[in-house]
């Protein structure tokens, strides 16, 4: 139903312009009078005030519709029955009644739910045709104050502009207001963690051991929620993974960039960007396919002991992902240090390497760094690799043949199965979740301080 | 004035000797053909222009002289350059080091994001020219002394090249390019980018200049080339149209194109 509604409204606001703008065009055809603003501009100025108003009552409506008609229904119901009941309660009878609306009749509803699905029913077929009405009333006021507007001083142009300003504007608020849901969200869940579980505990405990007895009469751990063992996992693999990512990344960027002729140029970077799409899913059996077995077996022929799965495997596997990352930022670093000096360097008799290393390498730095920084916290962030590759065992250690764990593994092992959401256990997730947003964001304001200090460097 | 350029010029002609040769030298890009069997004698310790309508070649034959050309893939040189008697493109000759032999100044200033210290001592390093710490600081100083820029910048040396102005920034390239102790000085339009004060400023280095190098300047100002050269050679459509000696192009050309040329009716 509601699509069909947007489809009118598309229709109405696609008639709205072709109708001013004919009818400008003709004006400024006939006209003696200069007109402000081109026929297009009359056009796009009743599309915009056809369609867009409409649409946000649309939207605005159905945002409210559901709760009210709920409060209708429900302060409709007979005083007697609902004498005494508490939230949860009430909640159940509102979804019984729901369900009866819809058909789903369950053995013999007393007659006043009957009486109230019924009254339920009734409000939202009035509720939709109201909303027709009004929307299409909407839209066509729209319409006439755009077409009465039509003359030869309306300044159309602008105002279009302006009203593709706001909408602008209006899209950035909602990016931004989603990214504070998210934050607010993940505060609100972490302090109700930290009710139960005291937050020094949790920043400076060496212990992980999230099993917690679910039931009384189930035997489990007392549960430790100590994050720095898992911390500590995180970071293991992450320098591994820079280990690997770092000089590959950098110095086949630089090749490529520097030395390479075009023709290799051209078949080697689609393959490098061919590296940035593999899905990590797909790294991930990468990773405990082929990379465990193999660091095993190397381990076992040397005489070394080593875990099934190692922060070195997962790391590594994490550092071939991140190649193309780095390499990608490298070239457009090395890319953006003018040619000028790249010939200024060679006319003074530098060979290619040591316009590399002398200038354009230094130049490019802090473009570079601002790339590895990013690459971090991706790789803190990484989660699908080191569930399939990496351990879930926390253990204090720095040793990458040893098997780890990391924040977004505890993460996602702590929210899968069916737990309360009251559960310390549960709650933990959220706190893990806080932590590494602090962790990456920091990460990300220190790498755009890097990168913007490198567009200032030479000019 | 020109009665002094005149005599000047006999004067250099007398007493130089080729320094640059270049015999039936064609360049392509690609496909295009950007120069045309240009032969020319380049003479030391004189100023040579080129002058001509943008886009005749003057730029292209200018960096084939300290093969700069090499870095464009695309490019093609054919043809004989000698220096000194030997041929540049021959294989035994290593570019990079030619490119120190014969020093280029480009068009823009483009001092490396490093200190004015550094700008200037980065060749010098790279070719081992200096033996000690205080070598080099006499290497800079004294290249900097040469570029009219010592007494501006000797209590900066520490701080970034690219704050200076750019008539100094252009002046420090001058000082970048003479600290390698090249024998050949390739200038690719210096001045366009300065104001009429810098411009004068580095017009009265190159004339400094010529006492010890041989210098060639690539210039779209007609006054710029009758005021520094002593030779010009005269670019069009990848010809090279006529060489001569600058006070005879700029008061009696032979060819009808040059003619035109300098009195502005064309280019």
């Amino acid at each position: 139903m509601i699509g069909y509604l947007f489809l009118v409204l598309l229709l109405a606001a696609a008639v709205g312009y072709v109708m001013n703008r004919a009818t400008a065009r003709a004006a400024i055809a006939g006209g003696s009078a200069r007109f402000h603003s081109l026929a297009g501009f009359h056009g796009a100025y009743a599309l915009l005030l056809t369609g867009l108003p409409a649409v946000l009552f649309v939207l605005l409506w159905l945002l409210l519709q559901g709760s009210v008609i709920d409060s209708i229904v429900i302060g409709s119901l007979p005083e007697t029955e609902m004498a005494g009941l508490d939230a949860g309660r009430l909640s159940l009878i509102e979804a019984e009644i729901k369900s009866i609306a819809r058909g789903n009749i369950f053995g013999t509803p007393e007659p006043w739910k009957l009486e109230a699905a019924e009254r339920y029913n009734s409000l939202r077929s009035i509720a939709s045709v109201a909303l027709w009405v009004a929307t299409l009333a909407i839209a066509a006021v729209g319409l006439y104050v755009a077409r009465s507007r039509i003359s030869p001083e309306f300044r159309a142009r602008h105002r279009v502009e302006a009203i593709t300003t706001w909408l602008m504007i209006a899209c950035s608020v909602l990016a931004i207001f989603v990214t504070f849901g998210i934050v607010a969200s993940l505060i609100y869940e972490s302090i109700r963690f930290f009710d139960k579980v005291p937050i020094t505990e949790f920043l400076f405990g060496l212990n992980w051991e999230p099993q917690i007895a679910l039931r009384e009469d189930q035997v489990a751990g007392a549960g430790a929620f100590g994050w720095v063992p898992v911390f500590l996992g995180t970071i293991v693999i992450t320098t591994v993974a820079l280990v690997v990512a770092v000089p590959i990344g950098l110095l086949s960027a630089i090749y490529l960039n520097e030395f390479a002729s075009s023709r290799i140029r051209s078949i080697s970077k689609p393959i490098l960007e061919v590296l940035a799409g593999v899905p990590t899913v797909v790294y991930g059996f990468f990773a405990i396919l082929v990379v465990a077995p193999a660091i095993r077996s190397a381990g076992a022929a040397l005489g070394i002991d080593v875990a099934p799965n190692t922060a070195l495997a997962a790391g590594g596997v994490m550092g071939i992902m991140l190649i193309p990352f780095i390499s990608s930022f490298t070239d457009d670093a090395l890319s953006a240090v003018p040619r000028a000096l790249r010939d200024g360097s060679l006319a003074l008799g530098a060979t290619r390497g040591e316009t590399v290393r002398k200038i354009l390498f230094p130049a490019a730095i802090p473009g570079i760094v601002g790339g590895v920084l990013l690459a971090v916290s991706r790789a803190i962030g990484e989660t699908m690799i080191v569930v399939m590759a990496a351990g879930l065992i926390a253990t204090l250690t720095v040793n990458p043949l040893d098997s780890v764990t990391t924040v977004t593994v505890q993460i996602v092992t702590l929210l899968i199965g069916d737990s309360e959401f009251d559960n310390p256990k549960t709650l933990a997730a959220f706190a893990l979740g806080l932590m590494l947003f602090i962790v990456t964001l920091a990460l990300n304001l220190i790498a755009l301080r890097f990168v913007r200090k490198y567009r200032e460097l030479y000019d | 004035m020109n009665k002094t350029i005149t005599a000047e010029a006999q004067i250099a002609s007398n007493i130089v000797s080729a320094k640059i040769s270049a015999r039936k030298v064609n360049v392509f890009y690609g496909d295009t053909h950007a120069i045309k069997d240009v032969s020319i004698e380049i003479l030391d310790r004189s100023v040579t222009a080129f002058i001509g309508p943008s886009g005749c070649g003057k730029s292209t034959f200018l960096r084939c002289l300290n093969r700069m050309n090499d870095t464009i893939d695309i490019c093609r040189v054919e043809g004989t350059i000698e220096l000194d008697g030997h041929d540049i493109y021959d294989a035994s000759v290593d570019p990079v080091q030619l490119r120190a032999r014969v020093g280029m100044v480009f068009q823009k200033p483009n001092p490396f994001p490093k200190s004015i210290y550094d700008n200037i001592a980065y060749g010098p390093k790279i070719h081992g020219l200096a033996q000690s710490k205080a070598d080099l600081d006499g290497i800079v100083e004294s290249a900097l002394r040469r570029a009219a820029l010592w007494e501006e910048v000797k209590d900066r040396l520490a701080a970034p090249g690219t704050g200076l102005s750019g008539g100094q920034q252009q002046r420090l390239c001058i000082a970048r390019a003479i600290a390698t102790a090249p024998e050949v000085l390739l200038m690719d339009e210096p001045c366009s980018a300065l104001d009429p004060i810098a411009t004068a400023q580095v017009e009265e280095l190159i004339d400094e200049l010529r006492k010890s190098y041989s210098v060639v300047i690539v210039t779209h100002s007609m006054q710029q080339a009758a005021r520094v050269s002593q030779k010009t050679a005269f670019f069009h459509l990848g010809l090279m149209l006529e060489y001569d000696d600058t006070s005879k192009i700029f008061t009696n050309p032979d060819h009808e194109k040059t003619q035109a040329y300098i009195t502005g009716r064309f280019g």
